[in-house]
């Protein structure tokens, strides 16, 4: 989704991740209206905002640690993801630091690897919200290679971004044009459909 | 299950960590309970009296002060719409947050307060009453609590909000505490009826406030 500031993209994600009720419309997944599964929809979904979601008194493994147990993940899987995490975004030296002396773009780095936590086939559907904010160029490149995976995978991302994305394959949304659809035709987010259509 | 207790461990962890929180909550009930001697005057009768009441006030207040460190900061960080989004039902998180801040505001209060009553020349027959009535007290003092704080999320100037919506809720549990420790220090006969109704209330505010909490905290995101 490309959009200028204030124009709803942010709205538009958070409305996708249940976390706000739409006025008017719904969303569908495979043909059904999330609205009535809500929990199956927690499951399916990372969302991850512009705030980072990190405990400043715990340390990167110790941050990474909660959100896998909380996505419920069993014991043993939970701590091997989140070692494989944390070396895919080059976090181990800095495992045991609180998170509070890391900088911008490693807190970003630290809040992404909440992403590969789960597998495509468990949580297929990333919302992402700038996800590239304060990154540096080789950190995008791994986060642009990590977005591919998941799509290879047969994931799908809804992400809002002013740029770095582009050469993901995808639709393009611009939400300043946005019109809200009626209800049977609401966005689709479908795991077939999104992926087919290049803009 | 594993994640109800890893949100417990995660609050338990931040709360110890920043140490200071819990020893200041249990600073200012001890500061602000010695206050009365020079307030109201030395008298060992008169202290004797006003005792039980000092405890059951300062741990309210007490307890209020560190409502805001309940929700505020997942709201804050942004943790609030991941826990919003978690498998676990947005009620057991309620509840595990109240008993987070049990732990550690109302647990450390029960062992403080021994203390206080000796400073304010507590009769001996009144401890025992006096930390039965705390020990059901003060859980609910942090489930109303949870609900004010989620209730005031978001909102400016939400202490202050916090101490008008829960202190009018925090009445009914001083009441009977306070019957519960009168009761054996008047030598009034057992106070068994009040420990069961601070007991309902308890078991009540168990039951209900994790909902009341949970709807608050879906409006607040």
């Amino acid at each position: 989704m490309t959009g200028a500031n204030g124009s709803g993209k942010s709205s538009l994600l958070r409305l996708a991740a249940g976390l706000m009720r739409p006025a008017a419309g719904g969303f569908l997944w495979d043909g059904q209206p999330v609205a009535r599964e809500a929990e199956a929809h927690r499951r399916r979904l990372v969302y991850l905002g512009h705030a980072d979601a990190l405990k400043a008194g715990l340390t990167v493994r110790e941050n990474l640690r909660f959100w896998a147990d909380l996505a419920g993940l069993a014991k043993a899987a939970a701590a091997s993801r989140v070692e494989a995490a944390l070396a895919a975004n080059e976090l181990q030296g800095l495992a045991d630091l609180p998170a509070r002396f890391l900088s911008a773009g490693q807190r970003r780095r630290l809040t992404l690897s909440r992403l590969l936590l789960q597998t495509a086939g468990t949580a297929p559907l990333w919302l992402l919200d700038e996800p590239t904010n304060a990154l540096d160029a080789q950190a995008q490149q791994r986060l642009l290679g990590q977005l591919r995976d998941h799509l290879d995978a047969g994931g799908v991302i809804v992400t809002a971004s002013h740029e770095h994305l582009e050469d993901l394959p995808g639709r393009r949304l611009a939400v300043d044009d946005f019109e809200p659809a009626p209800f049977d035709e609401a966005m689709l987010l479908a795991p077939h459909d999104a992926l087919g259509e290049v803009a | 299950m594993s994640a109800a207790f890893a949100l417990l461990r995660r609050d338990l962890r931040l709360s110890l960590r920043q140490g200071l929180d819990v020893a200041l909550v249990v600073l200012f009930f001890l500061a602000a309970g010695i206050l009365f001697p020079f307030a109201v005057g030395p008298a060992p009768n008169l202290l004797a009296a006003i005792a039980s009441g000092v405890v059951m006030v300062m741990a309210a207040l007490a307890a209020l002060l560190s409502l805001d460190r309940l929700y505020l900061p997942d709201f804050e960080d942004g943790s609030l719409d991941g826990l919003l989004l978690s498998p676990l039902p947005l009620e057991v998180i309620a509840l595990v947050k109240a008993l987070a801040h049990w732990l550690t505001t109302g647990l450390p209060l029960l062992v403080a307060a021994p203390a206080l009553g000796l400073i304010l020349n507590l009769p001996p027959v009144a401890y025992l009453p006096m930390l039965t009535a705390l020990l059901l007290a003060t859980p609910m003092l942090s489930l109303l609590g949870g609900l004010g704080a989620a209730l005031t999320l978001g909102s400016r100037r939400g202490g202050v909000l916090i101490t008008l919506i829960i202190l009018p809720l925090y009445v009914p549990v001083l009441i009977f505490a306070m019957a519960v420790i009168d009761a054996a220090r008047l030598g009034l006969g057992s106070a068994a009826g009040f420990l069961i109704l601070l007991a309902a209330m308890l078991l009540a505010s168990l039951a209900l406030t994790p909902w009341a909490t949970a709807a608050a905290l879906r409006q607040a995101a």
